[in-house]
């Protein structure tokens, strides 16, 4: 991405490129051939991520949500295969996103090196010789002078003390300034490819997973703890920190007045955290905007819901399984659906699947949840049996059932047997195949543990991005000269001429005539003498 | 005393001021038509704005009414129309001042009513956005004489605000869980302004390819010879841009840093984010294409028109349309 900011006049235009000359004119032209296609390329390179990343917007992304990429399809079973097979559902680890984005760092590393390099060399490169002609300059002031005693160092001094570059030669100032917006260009451009370095190192050595805690249990930062775990492709399941957490209590407060009712108010979960293996728990508390943090491993609360408590006794009259089961909310009031499953049952297993609703209420349009808070907390459940089942080892979904193999129970009418339970509720199996009792509820927190290697990197480069972006855009660069004409008839003559390398810049004019009175007075400091004749 | 009460009452004044600063400046448009195209005008302020002479004090001409009373004196008709479209000038600045004091105070008495920064959902960003518009605007009308934007930059702060009282509006309340952070006041913050000064260059893009189109077909007349000359609409857009665009970066970083506290990934391309980052590009694009030769002038203007279409669909279309974690629209 060559930035050949601003129109120069053409006069000047040799002079800023010094290596230029070497190359011949052949090598010039093709250096400007590559130059023009790299900046057209890497323009084009833009737009295409620019709109490639769109679809990802607007499509549903399966790392996001790979709920509603299996909606999307089936409610699209034409196009929802084509999507599938394009990489529609992953658009920002698909072939062709990547493609664009690496094509792009390629193009600005291809531009930024040589850049670099041509960069450092004007750092010591001499300011540009003085036009013969400054008239011809987009800015132009000339006043007479009375003597020309020590004018020239005069002019420089004042320059040097305005941080321009001075040059003193053939009884000529040349000055230019602005040297840092280059600079500034550059560290915006390499601090890019810094960022995309700090991204590649997070998501090869980093690891994020989420892992669901009920309240009043704990977190073991094991690998099979977690509810799914995704990480690099050099990162090794021995680099998890051994720290352990204890979620004591959950603490939630929703918006109870008529203006935005049911808004979330407070988040705030009490844990116990032991560092590494042996040391003393520490209590602190776990919030939205505030992870805890473990060595480099951070623990971050990002989300909630119920778990109602639960005791299902089975035929035999035995305890088949008692505790908290964590349902899964599917709103904003959460109503929350989930499956109780009593696999050790006898003689035959039992399973629930239903609702938990916080904020009950049976209207005509069925149960529901009318408030996120638990007000009014009831299980709806539809209940199913069947013989045991061997165990295979094959992991399910414990939020969901699989009712393969299994038996709707049935109402008297025969319809499929329904029942709520509110705290303290027993409902009995028909043909004494058991029974089951909600005991309460409790909150469970969804908590990410996760480490981004490569953050700070990232950080440092964004910073220096923005530094660079606002020196390559503020900074304005200039270039002056100074020139004194002895005249035989009369007074000397000095002239100062000037040229803006950015276009963003004003007062340019305003300096130049400012500058060529100012030289015009006998000393600095003393009221006006002369009077400088300003003429473009 | 109900402080919201009186913060809605500001802001549908607000409208009604802006809207009536946007017929005065309509109609300074129309009376400007019955003066012919007259290259003179735009003589008067060209030294200033093309800042390529030297010795007059730049500001003080620019400042100036673009009308002063030199060489009409043989057109005397002639001249009091121009007076005529002046004071329509004169009279949308004033409304539109008015309008921006009754804004500011919208804005400050709903924080005092909220205890809070005034930016928690689309009615208070509109709102704030619009305020950093307005006060853009003017600075600039004080500063190089830019009230020529007049017109545009009321029909979008009527809209703007005209929008936010009636669909956007939400009551006052607490902010989520998730929004309290001290990023909140700065991610946002930064949005707005920024969003502000990318509003303000997209009009001036839009005027310049108005101007620029009339100039190639030789039909430079009425409004548009009182528009400065393309080349200073050019700098001037770019300045917008330029300003805009580090303080776009930022916001960007701002909302990553942000959502590595409050989410856990600094980036998880969540459909607002995503948007952004369409914004950035598109804006990077238009730098680019600004010092690329057979870009620059109206194809760099229209890339700027999209990059502002992006941020308009970001803030409208993405928190009405599309759920992500950035739904706090609250409408």
């Amino acid at each position: 991405m060559t930035d050949t900011q601003t129109r120069v006049s053409p006069a000047a235009e040799p002079a800023q490129r010094p290596e230029l000359p070497a190359l011949g004119p052949g090598g010039a032209l093709r250096f400007l051939w590559t130059q023009l296609t790299s900046m057209r390329t890497a323009l084009v390179l833009l737009f295409a991520l620019a709109l490639t990343a769109i679809p990802g917007s607007l499509v549903p992304q399966r790392k996001v949500s790979p709920v509603a990429v299996s909606d999307f399809i089936r409610e699209h079973p034409r196009i929802g295969p084509i999507y599938d097979s394009i990489g529609m559902f992953n658009v920002y680890s698909s072939p062709w996103f990547s493609a664009i984005y690496l094509l792009l760092f390629l193009s600005l590393a291809g531009c930024i090196v040589p850049r670099v390099a041509v960069y450092v060399k004007a750092l010591e490169a001499r300011p540009p010789a003085t036009p013969r002609n400054l008239g011809r300059l987009p800015a132009y002031a000339k006043a007479d002078v009375v003597t020309t005693d020590r004018l020239l160092e005069r002019a420089a001094a004042t320059l040097r003390r305005q941080r321009y570059r001075v040059d003193i030669r053939d009884g000529s100032v040349a000055a230019e300034r602005g040297y840092l917006r280059e600079a500034g260009n550059l560290l915006f451009h390499v601090s890019l490819l810094v960022l995309l370095l700090g991204v590649a190192i997070g998501s090869l050595f980093g690891f994020r997973g989420t892992s669901l805690v009920v309240v009043g249990q704990g977190f073991a930062n094991n690998i099979t703890q977690y509810d799914d775990f995704s990480a690099g492709a050099s990162f090794r399941d021995s680099d998890l920190r051994p720290f352990s957490l204890t979620v004591k209590d959950f603490r939630v407060r929703f918006e109870t007045s008529s203006v935005q009712r049911g808004a979330a108010r407070l988040f705030a979960a009490d844990v116990e955290v032991v560092d590494r293996s042996g040391a003393a728990p520490r209590s602190t508390t776990l919030e939205v905007n505030k992870p805890i943090q473990v060595g480099r491993t951070k623990v971050h609360l990002i989300g909630h819901g119920y778990a109602p408590k639960v005791t299902v006794k089975d035929g035999n009259g035995d305890i088949a399984y008692s505790g908290p089961v964590a349902f899964l909310p599917q709103d904003g009031n959460f109503s929350s659906a989930g499956a109780i499953k009593a696999p050790d049952a006898r003689p035959e297993r039992l399973a629930f699947q239903g609702f938990f609703l916080p904020t009950a209420v049976v209207d005509d349009q069925g149960p529901r949840s009318v408030f996120p808070d638990a007000l009014n907390p009831a299980v709806f459940l539809n209940a199913w049996y069947g013989p045991p089942k061997v165990e295979t080892g094959v992991p399910e979904n414990v939020y969901s059932l699989d009712t393969t193999g299994l038996t709707q129970f049935k109402d008297e009418t025969g319809d499929p047997l329904r029942f709520a339970l509110q705290t303290g509720d027993l409902i009995r199996l028909p043909d004494g195949k058991g029974s089951i009792q909600m005991d309460g509820w409790v909150r469970w927190v969804k908590v990410q543990v996760g480490e981004t290697p490569g953050l700070p990197i990232s950080l440092g480069a964004i910073g220096a991005a923005v530094l660079g972006l606002c020196l390559s855009l503020f900074v304005r660069p200039r270039r002056l000269w100074i020139k004194i004409s002895e005249r035989e008839d009369g007074p000397s003559l000095v002239e100062v001429g000037g040229l803006d390398r950015a276009d963003a810049r004003a007062g340019l004019s305003d300096d130049v005539a400012e500058l060529a009175n100012q030289l015009s007075r006998p000393e600095p400091g003393l009221p006006e003498g002369s009077k400088g004749s300003g003429a473009t | 005393m109900n402080l919201e009460y009186y913060s809605n009452l500001a802001f549908v004044t607000s409208v009604v001021a802006y809207a009536l600063a946007m017929l005065a400046h309509a109609a300074e448009w129309a009376t400007a038509r019955r003066v012919d195209a007259d290259v003179s005008v735009e003589e008067v302020r060209e030294p200033a704005l093309a800042a390529v002479t030297t010795g007059q004090n730049a500001r003080s001409a620019q400042a100036a009414a673009p009308i002063e009373s030199s060489q009409t004196a043989a057109r005397p008709s002639k001249e009091a129309d121009r007076k005529r479209v002046d004071q329509f000038g004169r009279v949308g600045v004033a409304l539109t001042i008015i309008g921006l004091a009754l804004s500011v105070g919208g804005v400050v008495l709903r924080g005092l009513a909220a205890h809070r920064a005034p930016w928690g959902n689309m009615f208070e960003f509109t709102t704030a956005a619009m305020v950093f518009v307005v006060a853009a605007y003017l600075i600039m009308v004080w500063r190089v004489g830019l009230r020529w934007l007049g017109l545009p930059v009321t029909l979008l702060a009527t809209i703007g605000n005209g929008l936010a009282v009636t669909v956007f509006y939400v009551a006052v309340a607490p902010l989520v869980p998730a929004l309290h952070s001290v990023w909140f006041i700065i991610h946002i913050a930064a949005a707005a302004i920024a969003g502000a000064a990318f509003n303000v260059g997209g009009l001036m893009a839009i005027l310049y390819l108005i101007k620029k189109r009339a100039e190639e077909r030789g039909q430079v007349r009425g409004y548009l010879t009182r528009l400065p000359s393309v080349r200073r609409m050019d700098v001037l857009t770019y300045r917008f841009h330029a300003f805009a665009f580090p303080l776009w970066t930022f916001t960007v970083a701002a909302g990553a840093i942000w959502a590595e506290y409050a989410w856990g990934r600094y980036w998880g391309w969540d459909p607002k984010e995503t948007w952004a980052l369409v914004t950035w590009v598109i804006y990077a694009c238009y730098l680019h294409a600004r010092s690329t030769a057979g870009w620059r002038g109206s194809r760099a203007a229209v890339i700027a028109i999209v990059g502002l279409a992006s941020f308009w669909f970001n803030f409208i279309g993405i928190n009405l349309l599309v759920s992500g974690l950035h739904s706090y629209a609250g409408v």
